[in-house]
């Protein structure tokens, strides 16, 4: 009998990774795996260039006079608006702090996310679960008095819980009767957004005096205190986030509900025929996705001013969220730095908005391209012409049909 | 106007499927392409039918080599296949099926349906084929299903027609009508490849055999000059085992109990239908009967995966009718699913991560849900060793496996414990002799330390070679119950559903 | 042969364990109980006695006008409560099974009725317009539903509908705002066709996910036409401010009492849908194209095998799933309003999505699918006005939740073509 002592959640490094951690096809070499990454956010930004450039409309129309000018002061344009966008992401403390607020949602989220796709669970219902977990977190954050730690703490743990029941339902109805989770947390993400609607306009949320759907604040004691001092927006949920990327990798990795997960995620048949309780884990792969889900949206609550709920309140990052798990291939450790570098994206997407005049919804075309070169790695070879062996393209998703 | 494959090599990465491989049928002949599974057959007719490009020589249709660069051209070229895994839309009517790709039309587009019922009955009616035109795929019998084919490829003119492995799916009766419809071909003067790795068959129905081996020809021989036992020699290479080297049984306590079992299907139709019988302590089961006769099911509903919708299962005395199946694997069954690679493993895992497939969960490979990695390692360490499982490792995913070494992958771990009771279904599907016998002497071995052991098999063979006693199933009943020496044929009535 | 479990064979082995049709039966009579009883405890009881309620039936611009539908609340509401609790007796009874789905649409329908009856107790109020409405609001959903059965009736799933509608109606505006409402439709079914062109490119070329796809189609086109609208549009406003879509009254038909201002009064993206819907149920069902489609959709290798051309059929049907999205996207931003906003379609895109599996995968179901779920639509916005105190996000929640239904088989399985978002792979 070997000596493997129970680790404490937190504290396992990430490397070097099991054994078994290669089998799920993640693992090529590590310059290989940040290749097609690397090119992708290349190959998008100089769509973006071209973007930029030709949607001047008072440059296009004298490239036909003067085309030479009109190049370079286009040139000018992108390059400023670049510039900015760097600057805006890691350019200044504040710049950091910026990166690392957007940062905190989104890798919360897109860990939820991973986490299903590793069970073979298609969630785009971030979005919805954020809001639901939020709306929950809201309300113990209004109405409890508790002192500040322990408020804070129970207000996440709303969250988590208001998630883990949104993603579960998805999950139960999945695991019971087939019904496919792309369509159940589509639409569970708009009956959610009505759910809030409502709840924000009866007199338990609603701040008084308010006509439109906005909760009354928070109580102080349940406000995430800042991270580097009042002036930064970044607040310690950025280390609660970080944090749970080792939770996740751990749970994915070392648990025997890791060891199911995954296996349901690559065969569910399999794991039936092994006696794997195939129903369970869906439901609890789902709702832990869910979980992580709505303790971003507690999170999110809990860091943003004036902290009051809307239904606003996920933003896009349920969205954003998905295509950061892709980005980072379902690795928690690959998903923090694609959250990351999505954070600085939309950090820096502001000062380019504010400085060069470009609007900030540049960056979510970046992004929209940005996955799309990593889905599809022919595509990015193919304009870099690159050789190698074709690599298998990500199939996560089973079709609805059978 | 005879068809002509010369010279035909086609190769894929790491294997060579098709290795200079010649052929040729003339109009009104039935030629069987005789081999075992993974000799190049299906390569070999997938070239002939324009899905495959060889990599080296041609196809030629009257000394006139032929360009087959899709499906098109084979169709055009009067080329017909029917596949071994029928290519039927299951919720298209027959007329549907038949008339897909040339369908008579009028103005837009507008299918002339009265025309396409014409022509599916006029084929029918002429090679006597009867079938419900309008009757919808999926509710049709294998039998029935293999018609509609057949009725495809004549109503493109094909005057080539491939039959790849027709005789699987089928009962020992509607083999006999098959046969029927095949002499009815040749009379229309169609030339004809009959693809079998069933010595009979091609004993039976060939005007000459030609042999393949590991994608080679090996040789080309008339019937009449030759004999099962020879032809066998030329698919395996070397004589075969045809039996298993056992004692005799020394059957104990009833181990499995079955009482009055109905199983329902996907659709609802009762796939088993008030089954009754038992395994004991010491002997080995075998299942036999034409696929689709409720087996699958019966398993399934066995081992908690599919539940039951009447009747009791009972294992040494308790009922454990629809238990869950870690339920089963607590109590020592062991089962080694029809489907390997679809149910018995996780492909994209590891040699190690498979062993511990069904174990994971308790010591020594988890403490509370902590995994335990290196007793893992341990364990796959030396179940490998064990079974005989050829790997470069225990870290390599299962999925770069052979066949028969993923098949003792699950071997290894099924019977690496105390168990009561083996189910095996299709336990040697697809994977090489050598492979075969070993995993037959494990059984027995099972057998021998005094597991109750149920075998299902489509392989009649397989069944009679390995068991103590035989049921038949036929349409979710049992259809009668022999021992092993019984005489083939009385088993072959069992299985039509028209014994005793 | 083995028999289905409703024929009764004499000497079978009974069964000791219930089917789904069972439960299903047993379910939906214990919920139609339940609205006969709210029907009666609160739409019957809850109007007071011998209170009138009044159903308009005719618009004023209507050539009969005046015409409505007066009667006592209770009394209709009693009425439909009896229906309701004996309906729910008889599925309780568990026999024709069959019936259940058609008895529950039913009942549905006349549980809506009496609580617009309740509702509109001591008043009245425009069935008609409501019933105009709900037509209008049927547009964009029927069409995006067709887009998404075009496209998975050949095996694509589509989950990229709203970025579509949304990148076609932005192209209208700016083609109609230079050149005028033919080059807006055009230009929007174009761009829209093109979008479907590279999610197919993607899917069969690439082998990408089909999900994925669609998320990222969607995430692409917000930012693109939100990018665009504040860096173009917010420039040059004459690009959009499109001309209105104007109604064309179709003579007799239009003067037909509630069908009439219903159907045949309107631009012509409403006859388009319509015709759309008509057209490809019969296409689908009675063309060489059709028949292809679908056998691409439920089994690629067989069509592979009879020389038909699995990867171009795809391309094709998602191309015209494009070209129906972009005609959807027009009408939005050009009849509905006359302007592009950020994000104007607002997950419109997911409800057709909703009315395409709610449909059954069939043109004329998306249509249905459409009209019930415009007609919830419409009902929010009335129930809103007639101040019943039941929030109208209820309303508004009812195509998700429907649809959900609907896939987790409560009322029977959907079934998607075999081989939905499972790309090709030529052996």
């Amino acid at each position: 009998m070997t000596t493997t002592t129970t680790e404490p959640p937190e504290a396992p490094p990430p490397e070097p990774p099991s054994p078994m951690e290669s089998a799920a096809g993640v693992g090529d070499s590590l310059a290989r795996s940040l290749l097609v990454p690397a090119l992708a956010v290349v190959a998008a930004l100089v769509i973006g260039a071209l973007i930029i450039a030709l949607t001047d409309v008072t440059l296009v129309p004298q490239l036909f006079s003067d085309l030479g000018p009109t190049l370079a002061a286009m040139g000018r344009e992108v390059l400023s608006a670049y510039r900015a966008l760097f600057r805006g992401a890691v350019g200044s403390v504040y710049a950091i702090s910026e990166t690392l607020f957007a940062t905190t949602p989104l890798l919360l989220a897109s860990l939820g996310v991973a986490l299903g796709f590793r069970a073979g669970l298609f969630n785009i219902g971030a979005q919805g679960q954020m809001l639901i977990g939020g709306m929950l977190a809201a309300l113990l954050g209004i109405y409890l008095d508790l002192p500040g730690p322990i408020h804070i703490i129970v207000c996440i743990l709303g969250g988590i819980v208001g998630g883990v029941v949104w993603g579960g339902i998805a999950g139960l109805l999945k695991a019971r009767t087939g019904a496919h989770e792309v369509i159940t947390t589509i639409m569970f993400n708009f009956v959610a957004i009505y759910l809030a609607q409502w709840l924000l306009t009866i007199p338990l949320f609603q701040e008084a005096g308010r006509n439109n759907p906005v909760s009354k604040p928070l109580q102080p004691s349940a406000v995430l205190s800042p991270l580097f001092g009042s002036t930064y927006r970044v607040t310690i949920g950025f280390l609660i986030a970080v944090a749970m990327v080792f939770v996740v990798h751990w749970l994915l990795f070392r648990s025997s509900f890791g060891f199911e997960f995954r296996a349901i995620g690559l065969n569910p048949e399999a794991g039936a025929y092994a006696g794997m309780g195939v129903v369970s884990s869906v439901v609890l792969a789902m709702g832990l996705a869910g979980g992580l889900a709505g303790m971003a949206g507690a999170t999110q609550l809990m860091s943003l001013a004036p902290f009051k709920a809307t239904v606003a309140l996920p933003g896009s990052v349920g969205f954003d969220a998905i295509t950061v798990a892709l980005l980072g291939r379902s690795h928690p450790v690959g998903v923090l730095w694609a959250s990351l570098l999505f954070g600085a994206l939309k950090a820096g997407g502001r000062e380019m908005q504010g400085a060069a005049q470009i609007p900030l919804d540049l960056v979510t075309v970046l992004q929209a391209l940005i996955v799309i070169f990593i889905a599809a790695p022919a595509l990015v070879k193919a304009i870099f012409r690159l050789r190698g062996e074709a690599e298998r393209p990500a199939q996560l998703s089973k079709g609805w049909g059978s | 106007m005879a068809l002509e494959l010369r010279g035909i090599t086609k190769r894929f990465p790491g294997v060579v499927a098709n290795d200079d491989v010649s052929l040729s049928v003339a109009p009104g002949e039935v030629v069987a392409l005789l081999g075992e599974n993974g000799a190049g057959k299906s390569t070999l007719m997938n070239v002939l039918y324009g899905l495959y490009h060889p990599d080296e020589g041609t196809v030629a249709i009257d000394d006139e080599p032929i360009r087959l660069d899709s499906t098109r051209d084979a169709i055009a070229a009067g080329i017909g296949m029917v596949h071994q895994h029928f290519m039927l839309v299951p919720v298209f009517t027959v007329v549907e099926n038949v008339v897909l790709g040339q369908e008579p039309t009028g103005p837009l587009g507008i299918i002339d349906w009265g025309e396409a019922r014409k022509a599916v009955i006029e084929v029918s009616e002429r090679y006597n084929l009867a079938v419900d035109p309008d009757a919808v795929i999926e509710d049709l019998p294998v039998g029935i299903q293999q018609r509609v084919e057949i009725i495809k490829v004549l109503n493109r003119n094909a005057r080539f027609v491939v039959f790849d492995e027709p005789t699987a799916v089928l009962t020992p009766q509607e083999v006999r009508e098959f046969f029927g419809i095949v002499r009815g071909l040749q009379a229309d003067a169609k030339g004809i490849i009959f693809i079998t790795h069933k010595l009979g068959e091609a004993l039976e129905i060939a005007d000459r055999i030609a042999v393949m081996r590991a994608g080679k020809n090996v040789g080309e021989v008339l019937p009449a000059d030759t004999n099962a036992a020879e032809l066998a020699e030329m698919m395996v290479g070397r004589p075969v085992e045809l039996t298993v080297p056992k004692g005799a049984a020394e059957p104990g306590e009833p181990v499995l109990e079955v009482r009055d079992l109905v199983v329902l299907d996907d659709r609802n139709y009762r796939a088993v239908n008030g089954v009754t019988f038992e395994v004991r302590a010491g002997e080995i089961v075998g299942v036999a009967g034409v696929q689709g006769n409720g087996q699958t099911e019966l398993v399934e509903a066995i081992m908690g995966l599919r539940p039951s919708a009447g009747g009791t299962v009972r294992l040494l005395g308790d009922d454990v009718t629809d238990f869950t199946p870690r339920q089963l694997h607590e109590h020592g069954v062991s089962h080694i699913p029809e489907d390997r690679q679809g149910s018995g493993l996780v492909l994209g895992y590891t040699v190690a991560e498979n062993m511990i497939l069904n174990s994971y969960y308790d010591r020594p490979y988890s403490r509370g849900i902590v995994m335990d990695w290196d007793a893992t390692r341990e364990a796959a360490e030396r179940l490998v060793e064990q079974y005989d499982v050829r790997t470069p490792g225990i870290d390599v995913a299962v999925s770069t496996l052979s066949g028969g070494n993923q098949q003792k992958v699950i071997v290894a771990r099924e019977f690496d414990r105390d168990v009561r009771l083996v189910v095996a279904s299709q336990p040697t599907r697809g994977i090489d002799v050598g492979s075969i016998e070993y995993i037959h002497s494990r059984i027995v071995e099972q057998r021998d330390a005094g597991s109750a052991v149920l075998v299902v098999s489509s392989e009649l063979d397989e069944v009679r070679a390995l068991s103590d006693r035989i049921i038949v199933m036929y349409h979710g009943q049992i259809a009668g119950e022999f021992t092993p020496d019984a005489d083939i044929t009385d088993i072959g009535l069992a299985m039509l559903g028209s014994g005793q | 042969m083995t028999a289905t479990l409703e024929e009764k064979v004499e000497g079978e082995p009974t069964l000791t364990r219930r089917t789904k049709d069972d439960r299903r039966a047993t379910i939906i009579g214990w919920v139609l109980l339940a609205l006969g009883a709210v029907v009666f405890g609160v739409f019957a009881m809850g109007a007071p006695a011998g209170e009138r309620a009044t159903f308009g039936l005719s618009l004023p611009a209507d050539r009969f006008k005046g015409l409505e539908w007066s009667f006592d609340a209770r009394i209709v509401n009693i009425i439909i409560a009896v229906v309701l609790v004996l309906l729910g007796a008889d599925r309780l009874r568990r026999t024709r099974l069959r019936w259940t789905n058609r008895i529950l649409a039913v009942s549905l329908a006349l549980f809506v009725v009496a609580f617009l009856a309740w509702a509109a107790a001591g008043s009245s109020f425009s069935m008609v317009g409501m019933l105009r409405s709900t037509v209008i609001a049927a547009v964009v959903i029927t069409l995006g539903a067709l887009t998404g059965l075009m496209c998975e009736r050949a095996g694509i799933i589509n989950i990229g509908i709203e970025g579509q509608l949304l990148t076609a109606a932005f192209v209208a505006v700016i083609m109609s705002s230079a050149f005028g409402t033919w080059a807006g439709v055009l230009g929007a079914m174009a761009a829209s066709a093109l979008l479907g062109l590279v999610m197919a490119w993607l899917a069969i070329r690439f082998r990408v996910d089909q999900i994925i796809v669609g998320v990222v189609i969607n995430i692409f086109a917000l930012g693109l036409t939100s990018f665009l609208a504040s860096r173009v549009l917010s420039e040059a406003q004459d690009l959009n401010a499109p001309a209105r879509v104007s109604s064309i009254r179709i003579p007799i038909l239009a003067d037909i009492p509630v069908i009439g201002p219903m159907f045949f009064d309107h631009t012509f993206f409403v006859y388009g849908m319509l015709l759309l819907a008509f057209g490809l149920q019969f296409a689908l069902f009675r063309t060489r194209w059709g028949l292809r489609a679908r056998s691409v959709g439920e089994h690629p290798r067989a069509a592979d095998t009879l020389g038909i051309n699995v990867w171009r059929i795809q391309y094709r049907n998602v191309i015209l799933g494009g070209l129906i999205a972009g005609f959807g996207g027009a009408f939005l931003s050009i009849s509905q309003v006359a302007r592009f906003e950020e994000n104007m379609t607002g997950g419109i895109g997911f409800i057709g999505l909703a009315a395409m599996i709610f449909g059954r995968w069939m043109p004329l179901g998306a249509l249905a699918a459409g009209l019930v779920f415009g007609f919830s639509g419409a009902l929010a916005q009335k129930v809103a006005i007639l101040g019943t105190g039941i929030p109208s996000e209820f309303m508004l929640m009812v195509p998700y939740l429907a649809t959900v239904i609907v896939v987790a088989g409560v009322i029977g399985r959907a079934r998607p073509p075999a081989a939905d978002g499972q790309p090709y792979i030529k052996e």
